[in-house]
């Protein structure tokens, strides 16, 4: 496996396109579709991994523009600290425009009640529903290899007014050709890197050095072990009793709520340590870090049935 | 260098394909642990001896419960030396049109044979989309061999079926070769228990198969997706003028210098720089998504394409056409559709049905009306023109959309011409692949 000799820059003069730059070729050309057919597209920006390099592909489509819609962040209010300050650079080092749907307003003035357990990620639904309101097109870095009902998924993904995916009713995807017409209320929601795997996305990472939070390598972090995974302890994940906590050298594979996402044990410190982990591993990256994908065999398909991403 | 190879399997029911999915993912080490687990669990519930690959691919809740794959799914896995991405399409004869999409993207399709039921009509059906969508390679997999006992007599005779049929249907690179997906004979590693065959395992072929057409070959071709122009909003003074063409090429080469034609309106042009992120390039092939800067500020928009000069195509307002029909509503004639070709929506009426495919004989037969998973001939009328070629020599600028003017479903996939009869002609051959 090699890591930084495949650039998704220029292409060499064999009329042959890498494996990186064919799935950015088609990233970038999905972009400018939807740009090109919808009135207002959004993008979906956590700060997380597939969401920074979805949005470095929106501003490689239309350079020498700006990117040419706005983003949209569902906050949990479980926030990583250091994610929030880097959307927040993000946004003003590109000059974009940010919406913020936020799950505390919507618990505060009772229109959503807290869960048993604690986590938030479920009750992202309704802010996103929400907040998508007035847009037509919102973009997703959800990714096919994540999981098995993501990989049913269409790249434009029609849903109706109350966000919901019909998998048993999904428009045929033919050639290249997306087909984005939907009826008032509707909207589609599209993955540009929808045939990019975990792997994919570090090794392009590393190959345009593009900048992620820091809890994407390996640092030390206090933890404590629940449900088989390292949870971060701090202001929504307190120990519970005889749990113990302890320092570990950690990583996120993931960047979702703090209270349901895992880390790994790693010492991957850098890119290329990261992209010689991912290329090794033996588990997925929503195995081994979410809890909310533990539920049931069909937990990921119950909830975008009911909306979610 | 690794590359990216694009495949899609079809096959009958109970052929093994899910099977013969999960076991390339498997045996690939392409599937992890926390996956095997999951599909241990639901295998052991069920009260089955072994884990059911099929589980690691069947993802939907009603798939799972009817043991049948719905719809197509896409997997990805790699070796040293490529990356594939795979669409599995469902076996059922109601889930044709799952077929056809996953063809349509296929640089080969790889098709599932029991080798205890011989060539099917479904086999035939699928070897006819294959043939019909232009499907470079194709990949026989002649399956369960071992409950034949891995006898070659059979597997020969099955092979020289397949080969009759794929001369009928004017497909050019078709090959076979014995598996077991179970129990994974010459799956990944060439098996021992068929030493009749030397050729390579199925793996072994998909590494090899060469993966796209060589641009080098073809015409060029860029249809219009948007004109970059970011006047005052451009993030640096000096692109405050700028303008250019944003599109991904669909065929061909175009170089610095290049003339051009846009169509339809027909006027000529020079290439003057060619654009990306990443910096100037001297030249662009497909399928880069590229920036095109062009001499003359000629009135150019999307839906608009640019063409090499020489064996431009010409803009026309009608079309033949073969489609495949993917809604349960029927066509009629006089139905009025939206048609998408390259970047260009334009309001069409089905004139005429000329003609639904037969697929057992790859013949035309009279038809009023075509219904769900038809394959016909259809003549169209359009609103405005279009800049259309064969689909049989050109893949990306010969296919088409027929989407419901109303709620916006997708009716048909559409390929101008007749690529099934064209393709039986000798002479009339597509682009050259290059290894």
């Amino acid at each position: 496996m090699t890591t930084t000799d495949e650039h998704a820059g220029p292409a060499p003069r064999t009329h042959r396109l890498t494996q990186l730059q064919s799935l950015e070729s088609e990233a970038i050309h999905i972009l400018r579709e939807v740009v090109a057919e919808f009135e207002r597209p959004v993008l979906l920006f956590s700060g997380g991994k597939d969401s920074v390099v979805m949005l470095h592909l929106a501003v490689k489509a239309f350079w020498p523009g700006p990117v040419p819609f706005p983003v949209l962040h569902v906050d949990t209010g479980h926030n990583f600290p250091e994610v929030l300050a880097f959307r927040d650079a993000t946004v003003e080092r590109l000059g974009l425009r940010l919406q913020v749907a936020r799950v505390q307003d919507y618990l505060d003035d009772g229109r959503l009640r807290e869960r048993a357990d604690g986590t938030r990620n479920q009750l992202q639904t309704v802010p996103l529903l929400d907040a998508i309101g007035r847009h037509d097109a919102v973009f997703g870095g959800g990714r096919r290899d994540e999981e098995k009902a993501r990989a049913k998924e269409r790249i434009y993904s029609l849903r109706d007014e109350f966000g919901q995916w019909d998998p048993r009713n999904q428009r045929p995807e033919l050639w290249n050709l997306y087909n984005g017409r939907h009826r008032p209320g509707e909207h589609v929601r599209v993955f540009p890197l929808s045939n990019w795997t975990e792997l994919d996305v570090w090794r392009y990472v590393a190959a345009e050095r593009i900048a992620l939070p820091s809890l994407y390598y390996a640092h030390d972090r206090e933890v404590v072990a629940r449900d088989g995974m390292w949870l971060a302890v701090g202001p929504h994940t307190q120990p519970r009793e005889g749990e113990q906590v302890t320092t570990r050298r950690v990583r996120y594979r993931t960047v979702g709520d703090t209270s349901c996402t895992g880390a790994v044990e790693s010492d991957a410190t850098d890119v290329a340590d990261v992209v010689r982990e991912i290329a090794a591993t033996r588990l997925t990256e929503r195995g081994a870090t979410r809890a909310d994908d533990r539920a049931s065999e069909a937990a990921m398909e119950d909830r975008k049935k009911e909306g979610y991403f | 260098m690794s590359t990216l190879l694009r495949l899609a399997t079809a096959g009958s029911v109970d052929d093994g394909k899910s099977t013969l999915v999960g076991r390339l993912l498997y045996d690939s080490k392409s599937v992890l642990s926390d996956q095997l687990d999951a599909v241990e669990r639901v295998s052991r519930d069920r009260g089955l001896e072994h884990a059911d690959l099929a589980l690691l691919t069947d993802g939907l809740r009603a798939e799972r419960e009817q043991g049948i794959t719905i719809d197509v799914a896409y997997r990805y896995f790699a070796t040293a030396r490529r990356s594939f991405i795979l669409a599995d399409c469902p076996g059922h004869v109601q889930y044709t049109r799952n077929t056809v999409t996953g063809a349509s993207t296929a640089d080969v399709v790889v098709l599932l044979v029991d080798a205890r039921k011989g060539l099917l009509e479904q086999t035939r059906r699928h070897l006819a989309v294959a043939s019909l969508l232009r499907v470079p390679h194709v990949v026989v997999a002649v399956n369960k061999i071992d409950l034949v006992d891995f006898d070659e007599a059979t597997y020969r005779a099955l092979s020289d079926q397949v080969g009759a049929a794929a001369v009928d249907l004017g497909l050019a690179d078709v090959r076979t070769l014995p598996v077991s997906a179970l129990a994974g004979d010459n799956v990944v590693d060439r098996s021992t228990r068929t030493p009749w065959y030397d050729g390579p395992s199925l793996l072994e072929l998909l590494e090899e198969i060469p993966a796209a057409v060589d641009p080098s070959t073809e015409a060029f071709r860029f249809p219009v997706q948007v004109v970059l122009r970011p006047q005052g909003a451009a993030r640096d003074e000096r692109h405050r003028d700028y303008r250019a063409y944003a599109g991904q090429v669909a065929s061909g080469v175009v170089a610095v210098g290049d003339a051009v034609v846009a169509l339809p309106s027909g006027r000529r042009t020079t290439v003057v720089g060619i654009d990306t992120a990443d910096g100037e390039l001297r030249e662009a092939f497909a399928p880069q998504s590229v920036a095109l800067r062009l001499a003359d500020d000629i009135d150019l928009a999307r839906g608009d394409l640019l063409a090499a000069v020489v064996d431009a195509p010409v803009p026309t307002q009608d079309l033949r056409a073969t489609i495949a029909w993917l809604s349960d509503r029927t066509l009629l004639p006089g139905t009025r559709v939206l048609l998408k070709h390259t970047t260009r929506t334009v309001q069409a009426v089905v004139r005429d049905v000329v003609g639904r495919l037969d697929l057992d004989t790859a013949e035309i037969v009279p038809a009023e009306q075509l219904g769900l998973n038809d394959l016909g001939q259809v003549q169209l009328r359009l609103a405005s023109p279009v800049v259309a070629e064969e689909y049989v020599v050109a893949r990306r600028t010969g296919a088409f959309l027929l989407i419901d003017p109303h709620d916006g479903a997708t009716l048909a996939a559409g390929m101008v011409g007749e690529p099934l009869a064209e393709a039986r002609c000798p002479g009339r051959r597509p682009a050259q692949y290059a290894i």
